[in-house]
């Protein structure tokens, strides 16, 4: 659309933020990305999420839309004519939604108890983590991506998490290629699209900011 | 539309199947409620939402559709031809879905926080983020109903039912905990809002009665202390 401004508020390594930047990738949608600090909130930033005050927004023409999955919604319904995200069977649609809605409620919170525990609770979250990898490998079966043929929805809410994955590894010590190893060919066919190699953070950066987050929260 | 076969799999008390249900009267749809008992779970509810194992479940000939928005976004898309329950514009629809997020994600918490509160003290805490999160949908009313009865305008949409399928929680716990939440003088425009939403004809039978519904609740707490009995 032409005259269209679009500015993203995010951070390096939000899986968040990256579910947006593929989604507007994935559409070749030219945006603004303007890097948050998170001790330290930009004026902007507390102005267009009032609420919640969190990243990622997407600010289109001047209106914010908040919440990752919210905005990738938003993506695929203004900029409809590429790359639909979203299949088109109302069906396929709630079974996307579903699983998206499953990523946001399982994933990161468990991932975060493997770096931010030890002992037994650190024990209990990676089992519970490779629960969670397993289910999402049988939703996958044997199709190329959850969307089927197509890269989609769910695709793009899950695999941000991808690049985190050295990080729950290494506290967890675990290594998901051999717990879920569809889920991993399945990573790597995604990472060889632009739209997610170039949005994805490196997964050693991810490992030291984990380090120093540790630290810095003083957990062993 | 061919004869189509829809199940219910639900509970009066729960204002998530209750969000299913509005949604399914505003489209003149019919179906089948299968009232789960309190306390177990069916062989079909187990079957059919093997994931989360919660209601409500819709089966739209035999396909499980679960999570409440995403049945309301179904029934929307399925029965395109009723009146239309999400908005069209793709901004409209972006906030009325954050705003169902907030409620879920926060104000619901926080309403059952006051119920589960012990002591003034407590109590008082547990009441000021809900207080916060009503000032909030009251602003939200102002701008998306536009002056009209609803926050979807002329006709109830996505929003006021996201929001509206908790007014029967909300009163149980106004009235419980002595305290106003949908406040006449602080938000006047929710509280016509309420009224009007509980009186249409697609809601009026599925809300429940304040009064039947604190006697469930009375149930449901000391279910919550003695999970035995």
């Amino acid at each position: 659309m032409a005259g269209d401004k679009v500015v993203v508020l995010g951070t390096y390594g939000s899986m968040f933020s990256m579910r947006v930047q593929v989604a507007l990738a994935e559409k070749g949608i030219e945006y603004e990305n303007k890097e948050e600090d998170l001790a330290n909130k930009s004026p902007l930033l507390l102005e267009v999420n009032p609420v919640h005050k969190k990243i990622p927004v997407l600010i289109h023409n001047g209106k914010p839309v908040c919440e990752s999955l919210i905005i990738v919604q938003y993506i695929d319904e203004v900029w409809h004519d590429k790359n639909p995200l979203l299949p088109s069977d109302p069906y396929q649609r709630a079974q996307a939604r579903f699983w998206a809605d499953f990523v946001d409620k399982k994933v990161y919170d468990c991932g975060r108890r493997i770096w931010a525990t030890k002992g037994e609770e650190k024990e209990a979250a990676k089992k519970e983590f490779i629960g969670i990898m397993k289910t999402l490998e049988g939703e996958l079966g044997n199709k190329p991506y959850f969307g089927g043929e197509d890269f989609g929805y769910v695709d793009v809410a899950l695999i941000p998490f991808y690049c985190w994955f050295h990080a729950y590894e290494n506290f967890g010590n675990f290594k998901t290629e051999t717990e879920c190893p569809k889920l991993v060919e399945w990573a790597k066919r995604c990472m060889q699209r632009e739209s997610v190699s170039k949005s994805l953070a490196d997964p050693h950066k991810i490992y030291e900011f984990v380090v120093s987050l540790k630290k810095k929260l003083g957990i062993e | 539309m061919a004869k189509d076969d829809v199940k219910l799999i639900g509970a009066w008390p729960s204002p998530f199947v209750n969000r299913a249900q509005i949604a399914l009267n505003i489209k003149s749809v019919k179906y089948e409620f299968l009232e789960e008992k309190f306390g177990s779970k069916s062989e079909l509810l187990l079957k059919s939402n093997p994931v989360h194992k919660k209601i409500p479940v819709m089966i739209h000939n035999d396909q499980p559709i679960c999570e409440s928005l995403v049945i309301v976004e179904y029934i929307d898309e399925v029965w395109s031809s009723g009146p239309s329950i999400l908005p069209s514009d793709p901004y409209d629809r972006a906030t009325g879905r954050f705003w169902a997020a907030y409620i879920d994600d926060k104000l619901f918490p926080a309403i059952r926080g006051i119920g589960t509160a012990d002591g003034e003290e407590a109590k008082k805490a547990a009441i000021e983020p809900v207080i916060e999160g009503l000032a909030y949908l009251e602003e939200e009313f102002i701008k998306s109903s536009k002056g009209k009865n609803f926050f979807g305008g002329d006709k109830i949409g996505y929003l006021d039912i996201a929001f509206g399928s908790f007014l029967g929680w909300i009163r149980v716990t106004e009235k419980m905990n002595s305290v106003k939440l949908i406040d006449e003088s602080k938000t006047p425009n929710l509280f016509k809002w309420a009224e009007k939403f509980c009186a249409d004809n697609s809601v009026k039978d599925v809300i429940p009665d304040t009064d039947k519904l604190s006697e469930f609740a009375k149930v449901l707490m000391a279910k919550l202390r003695n999970p035995q009995n």
